[in-house]
């Protein structure tokens, strides 16, 4: 059974801008790519424990604020050095406004 | 500025796999969180913004320079007048290098990812220094910024070895690290210190490097030998040691004399106002504080950042020779008490230092 959870509304975000969304003791990036597209991973970065919501957004590639590592958003791809492990990725759908991500 | 000292002197061990490195685990002084002064998102953004232009303009400026005063220098050779030419060559390989490797390997200072690899890996090998180790060493910098026992890159450890700093103003002692280095990263040996921070699938790319660079090293040598003039070696190599002085000069500045496993920047780093032609040959690095807060913006938006930022900063230095006449002081005491560093006072616009994020020997330099 699906668990779509509310994460913010479409406005929260800009275009090719990143926020936090934190839920159930875990925490999640939420992006909004420059093509006006929702997408959603983990959190933190893979190489160490740095919120990627502070971090910048550059077409399809989030940047980390400590180390540079880069991911592609829309397929958690780790880019290359610091980062070697790939970004977990959500479902993102967007309702009424309303930015949705499968958690389950 | 206040000093500081502890009545119990104590030995710090900087092996990365030893007793200090274990306690900073234990501790929590490794990978710590540290402190950010606050800026809104939108400002942080329009910092963060990648560009071409100001690092297309300065490379092409270095490099076009180089090839110059390179070939001055040996239009010239055998006469007194190559000096002045390979001094200012040698800058610009031996420590001009030394920025280039900084900034392309955060990848901040292109906007383009290709242009900051190709710099990177130039800047690397002028540089001397392995561009698959010292992304390595310098992502731990970042995180355990002198941390005794977790940072690599700490310049000048306590109590200092002064001899090794005045002998690395020529290189000496660091490129004959490099050397060894390369030549057992050439064998396939890959160090217990080095694998602490570089993981086992980037080895083979360590030791591949050292191969081409240890190639690079026996043509130029045996263009020497064939020509029977040190010329080739003057251009490649020992630029190295000849020109090394202005990133010694200005590297020492960036944690000399301050405190050590503390998780502020604003403690452990130091900003200097400098000149306009260190500042290009360093890519305004002297804006040390506001980088390692803040790693993610470009070198060009560093003055920017500064402004921002300086009113929850201690007071830049005003001057290179202003720095000094604090940092040499300190080292000095540290001979006799390595425990002893500058703490560096706040303005009063600032957010207080944060004790209980720091290590003990701070909360006794507030005494």
């Amino acid at each position: 059974m699906s668990n779509w959870v509310e994460a913010c509304t479409s406005d929260d975000i800009d275009e090719e801008d990143v926020m936090r969304f934190d839920h159930a003791g875990k925490t999640f990036a939420v992006y909004r790519s420059p093509d006006d597209k929702f997408f959603a991973t983990d959190g933190l970065c893979t190489h160490e424990h740095i919120h990627l919501a502070d971090g910048l957004v550059m077409d399809e590639i989030i940047e980390c604020p400590k180390h540079n590592g880069r991911f592609n958003y829309k397929t958690g791809e780790a880019k290359g050095a610091p980062v070697c492990i790939n970004l977990k990725t959500y479902p993102v759908k967007v309702e009424a406004g309303k930015v949705l991500i499968q958690l389950g | 500025m206040q000093a500081a000292s502890l009545v119990m002197p104590t030995r710090r061990d900087y092996s990365l796999i030893g007793r200090d490195s274990q306690l900073a685990v234990e501790s929590g002084l490794a990978a710590a969180e540290w402190y950010h002064t606050d800026i809104p998102r939108k400002q942080m953004k329009e910092l963060m913004k990648r560009s071409d232009g100001p690092a297309i303009r300065d490379t092409a400026i270095w490099l076009g320079s180089m090839l110059i005063f390179a070939g001055l220098g040996v239009y010239f050779w055998g006469t007194w007048l190559c000096v002045p030419f390979f001094l200012a060559y040698g800058v610009l390989y031996g420590s001009a290098s030394d920025s280039r490797w900084h900034e392309c390997g955060h990848g901040t200072a292109f906007k383009t990812r290709w242009m900051n690899d190709v710099v990177y890996q130039i800047a690397c090998f002028m540089i001397m220094r392995n561009p698959v180790t010292w992304r390595w060493s310098h992502t731990r910098h970042h995180t355990d910024t002198v941390i005794v026992g977790r940072d690599p890159e700490i310049a000048v450890m306590r109590p200092p070895d002064l001899l090794r700093v005045a002998l690395n103003f020529f290189g000496i002692l660091d490129v004959w690290h490099a050397m060894g280095d390369l030549i057992r990263n050439a064998l396939g040996i890959v160090s217990a210190e080095e694998k602490t921070f570089i993981p086992e699938q980037e080895q083979p790319r360590v030791v591949r490097i050292a191969r081409i660079w240890a190639a690079i090293y026996v043509a130029t040598i045996g263009l020497s030998l064939y020509l029977g003039s040190i010329l080739p070696l003057v251009l490649i190599g020992l630029p190295r040691l000849y020109g090394a002085w202005h990133h010694v000069l200005t590297g020492l500045l960036q944690h000399g004399g301050l405190a050590d496993n503390v998780t502020d920047h604003r403690l452990n780093s130091r900003t200097v106002l400098m000149n306009p032609i260190s500042r290009f040959i360093y890519w305004n690095m002297n804006y040390h504080v506001e980088h390692h807060m803040f790693p993610m913006v470009p070198h060009h938006a560093l003055p920017q950042l500064h402004a921002m930022i300086k009113h929850d900063l201690p007071a830049a230095n005003p001057s290179i020779l202003h720095a000094y006449r604090e940092m040499v002081p300190a080292f000095l005491r540290q001979l006799r008490n390595e425990d002893y560093f500058l703490k560096r006072e706040l303005p009063p616009t600032a957010k207080p230092y944060r004790d209980e994020f720091h290590s003990e020997s701070v909360a006794a330099a507030a005494e």
